[in-house]
């Protein structure tokens, strides 16, 4: 891979919420580039602090948390070091964005579609409130939205769900953001429209060039969208490489679960692949690889000590002591190995997925 | 492949229900018409707004059906009957829900959340007969009796929906309506919410309606499938034989939008948007109508035509690949 520019890097990241009379560590000394104009997905399980981790980018933390430790530099700029929403205009909103699960809640049920995009177009740009209009018809338009003139003056639920979370992208696209960060953007939306939203997103990113980063638990959306992935475990990137690599060859034993556990790949009759026990509570000092006390091929030193990321390629890395020369060859579960072979076969003529197309 | 010589626990006989909207009557399902045999899990597959809960609901009684009636055990249960066949129907079909959070009382211990139901109905000897009965249904879907004393929001959502399940089986119902019951959860405990309906079914030959919005979970856990657009019901098959020949469009439609997790194919993907307004409507009304052994598809002659020669395309096509 040649060098890339990284628009955005952050640096040993350490989040704590204070709850009640003790402290919770969400984010564990997390690090991550993020490329100019790249996709990249952050895939783990709720708790996992996937959303935490990327509200760090736009100042979003609850009111009880706060980095405790490390640097995100972004434009020359230490984002950490920001307090007041005054330090954060300019950034969050205008080069930063961010889409929300729910699009119902992203929006104002008592306003029209119409000022809520003015709004924000107004707020960051000095223009008359014609020019906004006619800004806030065009991203219609390039958001999907048919008689988008017409719809101006509606309100959202006169919006079907995909339609209202094509109001949220235009709102978020609206001051040409450098980075969009998606979280869990179409977890609410029906299938068939998720597959249309995650298209719209690509489209847009390839006509405005925006860096993606998308938040979501399901390996469905990574695999559709991601140029490069990150898996998070108990407030840490456990694995990241691209998505080839995370799909094709993962090597953390917490990956390989995740993509045991999909129903896509079950067999009918036989229980389906889970992974026991629960996270780590994030209360307490977490000794060793947070995922042992779940993982089977977990090694002694797992409890003991933090395994450190081990490179597998320039642009995959994985944080297990699987990867050590010392350790014992452990073969992924036999479920995700030639998983390429198995889903074409499976979306070919004649498997359960193969969809004919006119 | 016949169901001829399986028991039919529950019929749903050309059920209407429609809702009053302003004084427009708005038909949210039309004309849904099928039977859940005895120890199968029966999976209603649509989108949002497309009416399944809304027959799921009526099942319990909680909607109304316009027309059409639904039976179970040969007896009807819609519209006004008994209080004693009431009480009995509430006992004998329980539900799943989606949010297990929401649908827990969060300032109830777990003994009582999953002892209301037969607090209400009186099914226990005594009070060490009730907290026996707590005990094995909490021991069953893999809890510890020791969680009885703590209260839902110390458990994680897995856990949480795991009590939901003891709610409904201590109450040891025949049919239980599971509505979208692992959408709210995480991949690695979804897994872990399919093993156990399927253990219950296997251990207790219980029955399921199985609601959901995407095909990949239901082709793993249904024996058969109904499709589910807009209140009609499209396409009913065994799930390998809907997934082996799906016909209709909107079928189709759903099976392309199936998330893979591969890149390579996933990258590829093309979904075949279903669009009923653009679709070719002409000829007299479609009606649900066998087109092989036990696959129903919603469809007039005109279309039925188009479809088995489009099934004979594709049985000569599965032959070919030796099937």
């Amino acid at each position: 891979m040649e060098e890339r520019k990284a628009i955005l890097s952050a640096k040993d990241i350490e989040v704590k919420f204070r709850v009640r009379d003790s402290y919770l560590t969400a984010i564990r000394n997390v690090s991550l580039d993020l490329y100019d104009g790249e996709t990249f997905a952050i895939v783990g399980e709720s708790g996992s602090g996937k959303s935490v981790f990327t509200k760090t980018f736009t100042g979003m933390l609850e009111s009880n948390g706060s980095i405790t430790n490390g640097s995100i530099e972004f434009e020359g700029k230490d984002l950490t070091k920001l307090v007041t929403d005054k330090d954060w205009e300019g950034i969050r909103g205008a080069k930063i964005s961010t889409i929300f699960q729910d699009p119902m809640t992203s929006l104002n049920p008592i306003r029209t579609i119409g000022s809520q995009i003015t709004e924000v177009i107004t707020k960051h740009q000095k223009i008359s409130g014609e020019e906004a209009k006619k800004q806030a018809i065009d991203l219609m338009e390039r958001v999907g939205i048919k008689g988008a003139a017409d719809r101006f003056d509606e309100y959202p639920f006169q919006y079907s769900g995909g339609m209202r979370q094509r109001i949220v992208i235009a709102i978020a696209l609206s001051c040409h953001p450098k980075i969009l960060i998606c979280d869990e953007p179409t977890t609410a939306l029906d299938v068939t429209i998720q597959v249309q939203i995650l298209k719209l997103i690509k489209e847009l990113q390839q006509e405005l060039h925006f860096t993606a980063v998308y938040i979501t638990h399901d390996l469905g959306v990574v695999a559709n969208v991601a140029d490069r992935v990150g898996v998070m475990y108990g407030g840490q990137i456990v694995e990241f490489g691209t998505v080839e690599e995370i799909f094709y060859d993962p090597r953390h034993p917490y990956t390989w679960a995740l993509l045991s556990s999909l129903p896509q790949l079950g067999t009918k009759g036989q229980d389906l692949y889970y992974i026991t026990g629960t996270p780590p509570s994030l209360y307490n000092k977490i000794k060793g690889d947070a995922f042992a006390p779940r993982n089977e091929h977990a090694l002694k030193i797992d409890f003991e000590q933090e395994p450190p990321f081990f490179k597998v390629t320039d642009t995959h890395y994985a944080k297990t002591w699987l990867l050590d020369p010392r350790a014992p060859k452990v073969e992924k579960p036999e479920v995700i190995q030639n998983l390429h072979e198995k889903i074409l076969k499976m979306t070919s003529k004649g498997g359960a997925f193969y969809v004919e197309h006119e | 492949m016949s169901n001829t010589n399986k028991e039919v626990l529950l019929s749903v006989k050309h059920v209407d229900i429609a809702f009053n909207n302003e004084g427009k009557k708005f038909r949210a399902v039309k004309d849904a018409n099928f039977d859940i045999y005895k120890g199968e899990t029966f999976a209603l597959v649509g989108e949002s707004g497309s009416g399944k809960t809304t027959i799921g609901r009526a099942i319990l009684r909680i909607n109304e059906c316009d027309k059409g009636e639904i039976v179970f055990k040969g007896k009807r249960i819609s519209g006004k009957i008994s209080k004693e066949e009431d009480t009995n129907v509430i006992r004998s079909i329980q539900m799943i829900f989606q949010d297990p959070a929401a649908s827990l009382n969060e300032r109830a211990t777990i003994e009582y959340c999953i002892s209301e139901g037969l607090y209400n109905f009186h099914l226990y000897k005594d009070e060490a007969d009730r907290i026996t009965k707590v005990d094995q249904a909490l021991t069953s879907v893999g809890l510890l009796p020791e969680h009885k004393s703590r209260y839902p929001h110390e458990f994680s959502g897995g856990q949480r929906q795991r009590v939901g399940i003891a709610r409904a089986m201590i109450m040891e119902p025949e049919l239980i309506v599971a509505d979208e019951p692992i959408s709210a959860l995480d991949v690695s405990i979804r897994a872990q919410v399919l093993n156990l309906m399927n253990k219950f079914k296997e251990e207790k030959g219980l029955t399921y309606l199985f609601i959901a919005h995407d095909l990949s979970v239901v082709r793993f856990i249904a024996d058969r499938i109904a499709v589910i657009h807009h209140g009609r019901i499209v396409e009913i098959a065994e799930s390998e034989e809907l997934f082996r020949y799906p016909l209709h469009p909107y079928t189709i439609s759903l099976l392309s939008a199936v998330p893979m997790p591969d890149p390579q194919i996933e990258k590829k993907k093309e979904l075949v948007v279903y669009d009923e307004l653009k679709r070719d409507l002409s000829g007299p009304k479609p009606v649900l109508q066998e087109i092989r052994p036990g696959h129903f598809i919603f469809a007039n002659d005109r279309e039925m035509a188009e479809y088995e020669a489009k099934l004979q395309v594709m049985e000569k096509e599965h032959e070919a690949l030796g099937e």
